[in-house]
């Protein structure tokens, strides 16, 4: 349970780190939060041969309200984010969400960005980062680009990152007003990986439900909101249309079974919040 | 910064407790193993190194962190407080810890310096917590011995005493 050995180096501002990861590419990893970076090499899951540590760049550690979308550097904390005055308001998604991604004890020093960038397919803030439609903003030494969530998560820990990019902001669209928002996830302990979660946006006529846990990577689905029946039986064949899985902590019958129940109760919450 | 290559010991120096103190690290080598083998710290406890049980966690500068899910080159330069730095320097315990000794928040003790480090970090930003509050923070430690109820009585007990300590300059007013 110690990491294998690597190189490290810790540059001091973006162009630099952008420099390294365009030298090393698919041998390097880059070191932010660590909470599961460091975790993965520690169980020697990964093993880059240089990790580029990007905890001294201070200017990439913003939180920037754009009016139509929140703008997260990558060097944010999610600490800082679920500390922003305005969060609740602005993202009430992400307000609800954040206090389930792993503990005080980690969001002290994990990043939202490095989440994103891990996609572990149970995950709170990649579910939120695809339910708001949000984008990712990948840089590599030339160019930069912007790739929206559904095109963003490939796999279980896989992304269409590619080896000499690197995350370097993620977009949170803001929803309309009438918005309502609701999370939730069932977990062996509150903040442990999420058997499901889900999350729902309502307006008027639709809700946008998202679960994670239940496949390679959240899965988003708009549902009309034509009555309780109509609405479980959406929720049904969404569960059977997902590639749940047994595992240790849950058979593939309850995974569905939570995405029928956590689901209606989500959308409920998120319908009674709506203003 | 020049790469830290691997197979290198590099020099560290941190401030632990209000001390200055220097030790040597490869790369991989984790802060808790720092602690522990290079500064001799050995409060800090070592239970699954992947920032799930909470045993190792301290504060880094003013920050409750898993020390199993840092690197000791991370912290060069930084502020480091562990358990050892609780208690008073006759010796005597500090308020938390007290209040763990009275209420039996205590039974083998691995977990307990982790949890004594988060809950002296949140009392301080949360001086009025309740204990749903400190349910929600002990959530990310596992004790196997207590059931937690001791621990939320004596952090309870703590965050009282602490925030009569806050009160009383006020409350003595002016000397005449």
């Amino acid at each position: 349970m110690k990491p294998p050995p690597f190189d490290y180096i810790r540059p001091n501002t973006l162009a630099e780190g952008l420099e390294l990861i365009g030298k090393y590419g698919a041998d390097a990893r880059i070191l932010a939060g660590g909470q599961s970076l460091i975790a993965m090499l520690n169980m020697r899951v990964a093993a880059p041969k240089l990790l580029i540590d990007i905890n001294g760049l201070t200017d990439e550690a913003y939180i920037r309200d754009d009016g139509d979308a929140i703008a997260i550097g990558c060097a944010t904390r999610q600490a800082v984010l679920e500390r922003w005055p305005t969060l609740a308001q602005r993202l009430p998604l992400i307000a609800k969400a954040l206090p389930y991604v792993g503990h005080a004890q980690t969001r002290s020093r994990g990043t939202v960005c490095g989440s994103i960038a891990h996609a572990d397919p149970s995950s709170e803030l990649p579910l939120c980062l695809a339910l708001l439609d949000g984008q990712v903003v990948l840089r590599n030494r030339r160019r930069s680009r912007t790739v929206p969530a559904r095109d963003f998560f490939s796999g279980v820990l896989q992304t269409t990152r590619l080896d000499d990019e690197m995350i370097t902001e993620i977009r949170l669209p803001v929803p309309p007003g009438n918005t309502g928002a609701a999370f939730n996830e069932m977990a062996i302990r509150h903040g442990d990986f999420a058997i499901i979660a889900v999350g729902a946006l309502v307006d008027t006529t639709h809700v946008r439900v998202a679960i994670g846990g239940g496949d390679d990577f959240p899965v988003v689905k708009r549902l009309p909101l034509s009555g309780e029946a109509a609405l479980q039986e959406a929720l049904n064949d969404l569960a059977w249309s997902l590639d749940c899985q047994d595992d240790l902590h849950a058979t593939a019958t309850y995974r569905r079974h939570l995405i029928r129940v956590l689901g209606q109760r989500t959308i409920e919450e998120a319908i009674a919040c709506r203003s | 910064m020049p790469i830290l290559s691997a197979g290198q010991r590099h020099k560290i120096t941190v401030t632990l407790n209000g001390e200055e103190r220097t030790g040597h690290a490869e790369p991989r080598m984790l802060l808790s193993d720092f602690l522990r083998h290079e500064l001799g710290a050995t409060g800090t406890h070592v239970g699954c190194e992947h920032g799930v049980c909470g045993a190792c966690t301290i504060k880094l500068d003013g920050q409750p962190t898993r020390s199993c899910l840092t690197l000791a080159v991370q912290v060069d330069g930084s502020q480091l407080e562990t358990v050892e730095g609780l208690g008073a320097s006759d010796g005597s315990l500090g308020v938390l810890q007290d209040c763990f000794r009275r209420h039996f928040a205590l039974q083998c003790g691995f977990c307990t310096a982790g949890i004594l480090m988060s809950l002296d970090t949140y009392l301080r930003d949360q001086p009025n917590a309740g204990e749903d509050d400190l349910r929600a923070l002990l959530s990310g430690h596992i004790c196997r011995c207590t059931g937690y109820t001791p621990i939320i009585a004596a952090a309870l007990e703590a965050a009282e005493i602490l925030r009569a300590r806050e009160l009383q300059p006020e409350q003595r007013g002016p000397d005449v």
